[in-house]
C-alpha cells in the first residue's frame, strides 16, 4: 500500500502523489523521538569523525556499525543513525580542509582551494557558513529529486556502459587541467603523476605487480589516506615551519560575519553545482570526488574573474553543495535498484544484508519504513545538520587561535594516527612522510597538488571502463565514441582543452576587424 | 540435528577449549578481500556478527575491505606484512583457489597459508535481464555454439576466474570455445549488477545469494542454478543445468584462512569457534536467510579440501587453455 513511486509507471500525477504519502509515512517513521535522537546522535559523532584528519564517512559508518547490532536497534533505526553519520562526516570533513588545508576525504579536495584562503583572510567562519548553506543546498534538493524520480534515474544511471565512463573521465581531466591557470604543463604532470601513483600495486584485471619494484609492502597499491595525508597535512606543516622561520605566515584573525548578499551571489553557483553533484553521484563509481571538481571546474570556467583560487565564495560554495548532493544521490541506485553507488553505501546495503533485508527493487514496497525512513531522515538529517553547524561556525573558526606549537604537532599526530588506522602498516607511515617531502617540493615548484589527487581516484575507473570498452569492441577505440553521452563528454572536452587556445586569437581577430571597421 | 548436537558436544569438551581458553584474540579483524557489497563481504561480517553475538568470540570481530585481483592483494598483504597475525582472518571462497591454481595471487601457493574452515556454499547461477533474447540455457547456448563473442557476458571477477569459469563450462559443454568468449571483468558483484541491469552486459554467472534480491523483485531471469539439485525459495522454479542437459555444477564455498605462521593454538581456536558456529541453531537460520547452503568442512579437513581444489582448478584451467602455476 505504501507502494512508492518505484513500481509506478503511471501518469506523472499519480506517481507524486503516491510518493507524498508515502513520505509521509516514512516520517512519521523517522519523527518519532527515539529515531530524531539517532539521527541527531549520528549527525553529531560523524561531524566530530569527520573531522579528524583521515577519517572519511566510510571508516565512520564501519567503526560504528557494531555498536548499532550491539545496541539492539530495530533496521529502520540502525540506517537512519548511519546515514546521519554519513552526511554528518561530509560537514566535519569541512572543518579540517577549510581551516588547516587538510582535506579529509576524496570529495573534500576542492573545498581547500578558495576555502583555505579564506580562512588565511580571517573569515574562516564565514567559509565554513558558506559551506555549510551550500551542503544544506545541495543534500535537500537532492532528496527531493530522489523522492520523486529515484527509479527513473536510478535506470538512467545504470545504462552508463564503459564507454560513457571513459568518455566522462576524459572530460573531467580536461577540465582538472584548465584548474592551474596557466600552468597547463604543471598541471598535467600533476596528473600523469597520479595516474601512476594509482597504478602502483597488483593490477586486478590481469594479477600482474605493476610498480612494486619486489616490495611486498606495494602490492597493496598506495592508500588513499597515506597519499591524502602526505601531500596536505605533512607539506602543509613543513611550509607553515619555513614560513615561521622566514616570518611569513598568514595573520588569522577574527573576521568578518558571513553577509547576506554574498550567500545570494553563490545561489547560482550552489544550484549549477547541485545539478552537476547530483549527476555525478548516481552513477555507480563516481561519487563525489568527481562531483566537486566537476563542479569546481565548472564554477571556475563560468563565474572567475581571476578571483577563483584566492578566496572566492562561489568557488567554495560550489564543491561543497556539489559533494552533498553526490553524496546523496549516490543513495539513488542503492535504494532503487539495490546497486551500491559508491563505498560508503555499499557499506550501508552491507548493514541491509546483515539484518537479513534483502536489498532490491523490492525494498519500498516489502519494507517501506526502512526505504522510506530513511528518505525522511534524509530531510530531517540536512536540516539538523545546518541547525547543529552554524552557530558552532565561530567556535570551529577559533580552532585557529591556538598556537602553532601545539595545533600542529597535534595535527601531526592525528594525521599519522589516522593513517595507520586506515592502513595498520608502519610502512604507510614511511611512505606518509616521504610524499609529504615530495609535496613540498612541489609546492615550491608550484606544481598544483589538488589534480594529482583527483587523477589517483580516478585512475582506476578510468582503466577499468577503458578495458571493459575495448574488450566489448574487439579493441576497436571506436566503441569510445559511439553512444550520445559520450560524444557530448568528449566534445566538452576538446572545448575546455582548446577554447584557451583559440580564444585570444579569435579575441584578437575581433578586435583587428573591429579596429579595422572604425579607421 | 544428531550431528550437529554431537558437533556441538565434541565443540564443547574437546581439549581446543583449552588450547581457546590459552588463546584469546585481541582486537580480531575479518578481512574481506573486496570492496563492500559482495560476497566476500558478507561472508565476514555475517559470520563476525553471528561469532559475536553468539559469545563464540568475545572481542568484537571488525570487518576491514581490502579489494584488489580478487583477493590477491589481501592474500600477499598476509604474507608480506601478517604472517604470525593470530588476530586476523580472511574470508576465502572457491573463486580464490581458482585464481591461486593459476597463478594469479603472486608467487605465494596453497600451502601458504593455514587454512581454517567453510561456513557455507552458495551456487553458481547464470543471470540474464528479465528482457533478455535468452529464455533458457539452450538459448544462450546456442548463441555461444554460433559465435561465442556475440554475447557480452560480465562479472565480478577476471578472465579465468570462476565467474569465467561457470560461462567457460556451459560453453565448453557445449562443445564452443571458451576462450573466444566476450568477456567484462568487473571489481564485485555489485558493479557487474549494474552493468547487467543497464545492458552493458548480456549474461551474469554470477552467485545464488547475489541474485537474489532481483530474481524476487523480477528484474532478472535465471537461466539455470549450477547446483546438483534445484535450490529452494525463489529458486525452486529454476532448473539446474543438469536437468537441462549440460553437467556443469559450481559450489562456492564459503570459509576462512589464517596467516601462515600463527601458533597451532590460535589455529585450534579458530577451527574450534567455526565448528561451534556450524552447529548453532542460530548460525543456520542465518545462512539460510542469506541464500547460503550447509558446508561445514572445518580444519584438517578443510585444509585437505583447499589443496584438493586448488589442484584440481589446476587442471581444469589448462584443459580450458588458461596459464597456471604448473605445480
Amino acid at each position: 500500500m505504501f507502494c512508492s513511486g518505484c513500481r509506478c509507471r503511471a501518469a506523472l500525477w499519480g506517481c507524486d502523489v503516491e510518493a507524498l504519502t508515502s513520505l509521509a509515512y516514512g516520517f512519521s517513521v523517522a519523527a518519532t523521538p527515539f529515531n530524531l535522537m539517532l539521527a541527531l546522535v549520528g549527525a553529531a559523532l560523524g561531524t566530530a569523525i569527520g573531522a579528524l584528519p583521515g577519517i572519511g564517512p566510510i571508516n565512520a559508518i564501519v567503526l560504528l556499525l557494531p555498536f548499532c547490532f550491539s545496541l539492539n536497534l530495530p533496521p529502520e533505526s540502525a540506517l537512519i543513525m548511519l546515514a546521519g553519520l554519513y552526511y554528518g562526516s561530509g560537514y566535519g570533513g569541512r572543518i579540517s580542509s577549510i581551516l588547516l588545508n587538510i582535506p579529509g576525504d576524496p570529495g573534500l579536495a576542492m573545498t581547500t582551494i578558495d576555502g583555505y584562503p579564506l580562512a588565511q583572510q580571517g573569515r574562516g567562519a564565514a567559509a565554513l557558513a558558506i559551506s555549510g548553506i551550500g551542503s544544506f543546498i545541495g543534500g535537500t534538493l537532492t532528496v527531493v529529486l530522489l523522492t520523486f524520480l529515484a527509479v527513473p534515474l536510478a535506470r538512467l544511471a545504470v545504462s552508463f556502459g564503459p564507454s560513457e565512463y571513459v568518455a566522462l573521465m576524459v572530460m573531467s581531466f580536461a577540465l582538472l587541467s584548465t584548474m592551474g591557470g596557466g600552468r597547463m604543463a604543471k598541471t598535467w604532470a600533476a596528473i600523469a603523476v597520479g595516474l601512476l601513483l594509482a597504478m602502483v600495486g597488483i593490477d586486478g584485471g590481469s594479477g600482474v605487480e605493476r610498480f612494486t619494484f619486489g616490495s611486498l609492502e606495494l602490492l597493496g597499491g598506495i592508500d588513499f589516506t597515506t597519499l591524502t595525508i602526505g601531500l596536505f597535512a605533512v607539506s602543509e606543516i613543513l611550509v607553515v615551519v619555513e614560513g615561521l622561520r622566514t616570518g611569513k605566515v598568514a595573520e588569522f584573525s577574527g573576521g568578518e560575519r558571513l553577509r547576506t548578499p554574498e550567500v545570494i551571489r553563490c545561489l547560482p553557483a550552489m544550484l549549477r553545482s547541485t545539478g552537476i553533484g547530483f549527476f555525478a553521484g548516481i552513477l555507480p563509481g563516481t561519487g563525489a570526488a568527481v562531483a566537486s571538481a566537476l563542479a569546481y571546474t565548472a564554477e571556475k570556467r563560468i563565474s572567475d574573474r581571476g578571483t577563483f583560487g584566492k578566496g572566492d565564495m562561489r568557488g567554495l560554495a560550489a564543491p561543497e553543495t556539489a559533494d552533498n548532493a553526490a553524496q546523496t544521490a549516490s543513495m539513488v541506485p542503492m535504494l532503487a535498484l539495490g546497486i551500491p553507488g559508491s563505498g560508503t553505501t555499499a557499506v550501508l546495503l552491507g548493514a541491509l544484508l546483515l539484518y537479513s533485508i534483502t536489498p532490491g527493487p523490492l525494498l519500498f514496497t516489502q519494507r517501506p519504513e526502512i526505504a522510506w525512513g530513511l528518505i525522511a531522515s534524509m530531510y530531517i538529517g540536512n536540516v539538523m545538520l545546518l541547525v547543529l553547524n552554524l552557530p558552532l561556525v565561530g567556535l570551529f573558526a577559533r580552532l585557529l587561535l591556538v598556537p602553532y606549537w601545539i595545533l600542529f604537532p597535534a595535527i601531526l599526530a592525528l594525521s599519522y594516527a589516522g593513517v595507520y588506522a586506515a592502513t595498520n602498516s608502519a610502512f604507510e607511515l614511511v611512505l606518509t612522510t616521504i610524499i609529504g617531502v615530495i609535496a613540498y617540493g612541489m609546492r615550491k615548484l608550484e606544481v598544483p597538488l589538488i589534480p594529482l589527487l583527483i587523477a589517483f581516484v580516478l585512475e582506476r575507473l578510468l582503466e577499468d571502463n577503458l578495458r571493459r570498452a575495448l574488450s566489448l569492441s574487439d579493441g576497436s577505440p571506436v566503441i569510445l565514441f559511439t553512444s550520445p553521452f559520450a560524444i557530448v563528454f568528449w566534445l566538452l572536452a576538446a572545448l575546455v582543452v582548446l577554447l584557451p587556445l583559440i580564444a585570444p586569437r579569435f579575441r584578437a581577430r575581433v578586435r583587428d576587424l573591429s579596429e579595422g571597421e572604425e579607421s | 540435528m544428531t550431528r550437529s548436537l554431537l558437533l556441538m558436544g565434541a565443540a564443547l569438551l574437546a581439549p581446543g577449549l583449552a588450547w581457546a581458553q590459552e588463546f584469546q584474540p585481541t582486537n580480531p579483524e575479518c578481512i574481506a578481500p573486496a570492496a563492500p557489497g559482495g560476497g566476500f563481504d558478507l561472508t565476514c561480517r555475517l559470520t563476525s556478527q553471528e561469532l559475536n553475538e553468539l559469545g563464540i568470540v568475545e572481542p568484537t570481530i571488525r570487518t576491514t575491505n581490502m579489494p584488489g585481483g580478487i583477493g590477491a592483494v589481501a592474500y600477499n598483504e598476509i604474507q608480506a606484512s601478517r604472517r604470525d597475525d593470530p588476530n586476523v582472518i580472511v574470508a576465502v571462497s572457491t573463486g580464490s583457489w581458482v585464481n591461486l591454481a593459476q597463478g594469479k595471487f603472486g608467487r605465494f601457493s596453497e600451502n601458504d597459508v593455514r587454512w581454517l574452515g567453510a561456513v557455507g556454499a552458495d551456487y553458481g547461477v547464470l543471470a540474464v535481464p528479465a528482457d533478455s533474447r535468452f529464455q533458457t540455457l539452450d538459448d544462450f547456448v546456442a548463441a555461444l555454439k554460433e559465435d561465442p563473442a556475440s554475447v557480452a557476458i560480465g562479472a565480478g571477477g577476471t578472465v579465468g576466474s570462476q565467474d569465467w569459469m561457470k560461462a567457460a563450462l556451459v560453453a565448453q559443454a557445449a562443445g564452443a570455445d571458451p576462450t573466444a568468449m566476450r568477456y567484462l571483468s568487473y571489481e564485485g558483484g555489485g558493479e557487474a549488477l549494474a552493468a547487467l541491469l543497464g545492458g552493458t552486459i548480456e549474461a551474469l554467472p554470477g552467485d545464488a545469494s547475489e541474485m537474489l534480491g532481483q530474481l524476487e523483485a523480477g528484474e532478472i531471469r535465471v537461466l539455470a542454478t549450477f547446483s546438483d539439485e534445484r535450490l529452494d525459495g525463489a529458486y525452486a522454479d529454476v532448473p539446474t543445468a543438469k536437468e537441462q542437459g549440460y553437467d556443469v555444477q559450481w559450489p562456492i564455498v564459503r570459509g576462512f584462512y589464517a596467516p601462515p605462521d600463527i601458533s597451532d593454538e590460535a589455529y585450534a581456536y579458530w577451527t574450534n569457534a567455526l565448528t561451534e558456529l556450524n552447529a548453532s541453531p542460530e548460525w543456520q537460520q542465518a545462512r539460510a536467510e542469506q541464500g547460503l547452503y550447509e558446508y561445514s568442512l572445518v580444519g584438517a579437513e578443510f585444509d585437505a579440501f583447499a589443496k584438493q581444489q586448488t589442484a584440481s582448478f589446476r587442471e581444469l584451467a589448462e584443459s580450458v587453455g588458461l596459464p597456471t602455476t604448473g605445480e
